[in-house]
């Protein structure tokens, strides 16, 4: 069976122990052959041998004291009786008897308390009459009854084998099976405290065809793929929409919304927050117009979203605030350096709602840019910090119910879409939308989980970016690659090669000049290189 | 409820019921033991309890020489007479009373490490009980057996913490009639007397509520435990602590990373429990132990490894369908077994846990609230009335030997 035992280090201790478990390996370790293998070991046995076990036991004995020895024989004459059907639970029984008495004296004794219990372990719970008969035995016989004192029990006090498998490592289909439960525990999990009916999420991002556009686009595009909710990615692209953009959301596998704006985008910053702004109403006013139902998020295409940013706007009523990190400090060449003061005082740059103590909205948290001011980039692709201006709209969502011309519900605080920028005027962020801006919930915890990240990086104005990622000519050689001669690089390779080689560099040269067969003419041609 | 639906003709009404039956089957389950769904009866107006006044060294002033008594697991015994002194069930009236309650802290004596030193508690016990016999009559009328006492030590009444020396003390003479009212629950053992109520130990309930986590942060862990494998200062070779189990435990799963074993002491170690899906409770030195009380409460699987274990309220809890029992022969097989488990089961079983009426139930809280520990034992106790015919004697008639146990025992406290 799978029982092994533990303290094979302390059999290993005493040589006492070595002779012990060899005197008493065949019916020792393995439990099911023992009683054969008991029997096994007296049948051939000769007086001599047993005079020598003796002789040895009498040496043990004088270093070790008596016990052990009279112990030892008295396992190997009651092993045989050990496998016979009813008497067995008897020895057996008065075996798990003697362990508790021999407990007290120390190492010699745990070495027989170990292969003693492997018989004891090995026996399957006796049934119950015999038990009985045995435990009556064993209490009669004066042995301390390790058992629980009533004769019914077979849970038994006193020293115990540890039971190791033979292979005590994991399983690969146990493993996968385990991940699976948890699978599924988290998703019952999900279904009791997490969002009861889910939204539709309606993502809106402003794009335009640059180089880095496939960049930000394919990371946004995963992280929608991995929303747990349906969801309809709205994309706006400045400069009307591009194969390229379209064919990338029709390889995505999300149901996508492919809005053109006639627009360009512009190259200073400042002016392409405001054509973003303009595509995002643009946006919403199409969500008005196909009465889209649903959460609206803004992920702008350069923005890193969490997960929980999508289970947390599920619980908006109508409108939302997030708590964004702004990550302005990258892409930089030359960092503004700051001193350790100005770095001690350095508000987080976290833009986020600010809540007074019993958790409503108290105000707004803003990126501070003043430490930065003069030092920002201006032009897109230029190598400074690019900061945010004024609020950003990615940490706001909205109800698009509080979009449309009439829903149940819709509270008047929230402008009609159709007036926003009826004179003309920027919409800055997503609070012109409102008239009482006091109203916006603030989401995760108050605002004290950062759901989302802004940031903005545009390659640098004199990158060469292959247009549309695809190389053409193919790449050259740069490094050539050790055991490989390339034409006209003799000059580069190391001396050894050169040696190798020369004679095949003819032939070599040729092929790769794309001459005919005939080895005369390829000589010619070569030589007349 | 299903009866009902039998009786009544209509098919509506059977549709009804069974509406409601599926209903509150997702939410959560009732639970029901073998006593019947009752874990939320209400005690008051079923039982009167009398509280014996007994002099302060029996009980306030063993706490006041160690206010540690309050926030080990043994304190159950200190809240219990706490409680008693203010429920609605007291009675101030003695010949009314269905049971009778000795207020006497055996289990306060503690080492300076803070464990509990049984030596002298069968004396204190038995001062206890001569002092009620001789200052009441209600003690002779019955020999003790409508008395109850509250013995959360390791081995009971049997008064010792080592298993052989409890086994051979047995249940403490005098108490042999009375109901106790213990946390070590085993089968067939000595120390669990016919008739004894098993309670959870002590978990402090306020420490637990603080480290609450929301309840859908995703169970990650597959099985957590957190305790020792191995007591090196008392079983050096292994094999004689919880018999060799957590030994076990440890040889055959500390490779296993669906195992997040150790004998750590993290401060999230109540965080950890609620992402866990099973939590090992193995026996330690005696079968029982508070992991069981966290298990429940953080909504972890209990897989209990100790073999024959009696668990609190075990008519009132049928902790079958909400743990996991594992023999501990068949520990190395424990990845095996704990993955094989149906999905269904495994569903329900956290579906019960869920239930906050069984959370409530393994908790002592201060102020006690309805539906908690305090009352399963009032409840308990109730469903043991009315008392049968043995247990008043005939005047004179004498069954208790006054003079039974070791001689030890026997001298005044």
């Amino acid at each position: 069976m799978m029982k092994s035992l533990l303290p094979q280090s302390q059999l290993r201790r005493s040589s006492v122990a070595t002779a012990a478990r060899s005197a008493a390996g065949g019916d020792g370790s393995a439990a099911d052959g023992g009683g054969g293998a008991g029997a096994g070991a007296k049948a051939p046995a000769s007086s001599t041998f047993w005079f020598l076990l003796h002789a040895l036991c009498c040496l043990i004995s004088l270093f070790l004291g008596f016990r052990f020895s009279r112990l030892l024989f008295f396992l190997l004459f009651s092993t045989t009786a050990l496998y016979h059907s009813t008497t067995s639970s008897s020895s057996a029984a008065v075996l798990r008897a003697t362990t508790t008495t021999t407990t007290t004296t120390t190492t010699t004794t745990t070495t027989t308390n170990t292969f003693t219990l492997s018989f004891a372990a090995a026996n399957p719970p006796p049934s119950n009459p015999a038990n009985r008969t045995a435990l009556e035995a064993a209490a009669a016989g004066a042995d301390k009854g390790g058992t629980s004192g009533n004769p019914q029990s077979h849970v038994v006090v006193g020293r115990h084998g540890i039971r190791i498998r033979p292979w005590p490592h994991p399983d690969p289909v146990e493993v996968m099976r385990a991940h699976q439960i948890m699978e599924r525990v988290q998703e019952e999990q999900r279904r009791w405290y997490g969002v009861k009916e889910p939204r539709q999420v309606l993502v809106v991002t402003p794009t335009y065809s640059r180089a880095f556009q496939a960049l930000h686009l394919t990371g946004l595009l995963h992280s929608l793929r991995n929303v747990p909710y349906p969801l309809t990615w709205i994309v706006v692209e400045a400069g009307g929409s591009t194969n390229a953009t379209a064919s990338l959301l029709a390889r995505s596998g999300l149901t996508f919304v492919h809005i053109p704006f006639p627009d360009r985008m512009p190259h200073e910053w400042a002016d392409r927050h405001a054509t973003e702004n303009r595509m995002r109403i643009h946006a919403l006013r199409a969500i008005r117009e196909r009465k889209m139902d649903g959460v609206v998020v803004f992920a702008d295409d350069s923005n890193v979203h969490s997960m929980e940013l999508f289970d947390e706007v599920q619980k908006v009523q109508w409108m939302g605030a997030v708590s964004v990190g702004i990550l302005a400090h990258t892409g930089t060449a030359e960092q503004p350096r700051l001193s350790e003061e100005e770095k001690q005082n350095m508000p987080l740059p976290v833009q986020g709602p600010a809540c007074n103590s019993s958790g409503h909205l108290a105000g707004w948290h803003t990126f501070n840019s003043l430490p930065f001011s003069g030092k920002t980039a201006t032009v897109v692709g230029e190598a400074a910090p690019v900061l945010p201006k004024g609020l950003e709209w990615a940490g706001f969502v909205l109800n698009s119910r509080m979009l449309w011309k009439d829903a149940e519900g819709k509270p008047d605080w929230v402008k009609d879409l159709d007036a926003v920028g009826e004179n003309g005027e920027e919409i800055e962020n997503p609070l012109n939308l409102l008239n009482d801006p006091s109203s916006v919930e603030p989401l995760g915890n108050c605002g004290k989980k950062v759901l989302l990240w802004w940031l903005r990086v545009e390659a640098r104005a004199d990158s060469k970016f292959p247009q549309g990622w695809v190389i053409e000519p193919p790449l050259d050689v740069v490094v050539p690659a050790k055991r490989t001669p390339w034409p006209e690089t003799t000059t580069e390779l190391p001396s050894e090669l050169l040696e190798d080689k020369q004679e095949q560099d003819d032939r070599r040269l040729s092929r790769a000049n794309k001459s005919s067969r005939p080895r005369s003419t390829t000589k010619r041609q070569g030589k007349e290189n | 409820m299903g009866t009902w639906g039998a009786r009544a003709p209509p098919l509506a009404v059977a549709a009804l019921l069974l509406l409601a039956v599926v209903v509150a089957a997702q939410d959560t389950e009732r639970i029901e033991g073998s006593a019947g769904d009752v874990l939320e009866d209400d005690p008051v107006g079923r039982l009167k309890v009398y509280v014996y006044e007994l002099p302060t060294k029996y009980n306030k002033k063993m706490v006041a020489k160690d206010s540690r008594c309050l926030s080990h697991m043994f304190a159950a015994e200190i809240f219990m007479h706490r409680f008693l002194l203010s429920s609605a069930i007291r009675t101030l009236n003695p010949e009314e009373a269905d049971w009778f309650y000795t207020p006497v802290y055996t289990t306060c004596d503690l080492t300076p490490w803070g464990h509990p030193l049984p030596f002298k508690s069968p004396r204190i016990m038995r001062s206890a009980i001569q002092f009620i016999s001789k200052r009441w009559p209600y003690w002779n009328r019955t020999e003790g057996a409508d008395h109850f006492f509250v013995v959360p030590h390791d081995f009971g009444a049997c008064f010792h913490y080592q298993e052989e020396k409890a086994i051979e003390r047995g249940v403490l003479p005098l108490l042999r009639r009375a109901t106790l009212v213990q946390t070590f629950g085993q089968k067939d053992h000595v120390c669990l007397k016919e008739g004894s109520i098993t309670i959870p130990p002590y978990a402090p309930p306020q420490k637990m509520k603080t480290h609450l986590v929301p309840p859908e942060t995703p169970r990650s862990i597959f099985v957590y435990f957190r305790g020792l494998f191995y007591d090196t200062a008392n079983d050096p070779e292994g094999g004689y602590y919880a018999r060799g189990a957590r030994a076990s435990v440890w040889e055959n799963f500390k490779n296993n990373p669906l195992f997040d074993i150790s004998t750590d002491h993290p401060p999230t170690y109540y965080e950890d429990m609620q992402r866990a899906v099973f939590c090992l409770c193995p026996l330690g030195w005696a079968p029982w132990s508070p992991r069981l009380v966290e298990a429940v409460v953080f909504g972890c699987i209990p897989v209990i490894i100790a073999d024959d274990i009696v668990l609190p309220f075990a008519d009132a809890i049928p902790w079958e369908e909400i743990g996991v029992f594992v023999a501990e022969d068949d520990v190395p097989k424990l990845d095996t077994i704990l993955t094989s488990i149906p999905m269904e089961v495994i569903l329900r079983k956290q579906r019960l846990l869920a239930n906050p009426s069984m959370k409530q139930a393994m908790l002592f809280p201060q102020p006690a609230q309805p539906g908690d520990a305090f009352h399963q034992i009032l409840n308990g106790l109730a469903r043991k009335l009315p008392h049968g015919k043995d247990v008043f004697l005939k005047p004179g008639q004498k069954v208790l030997n006054w003079t039974e146990g070791p001689r030890g025992d026997l001298k005044p406290w």
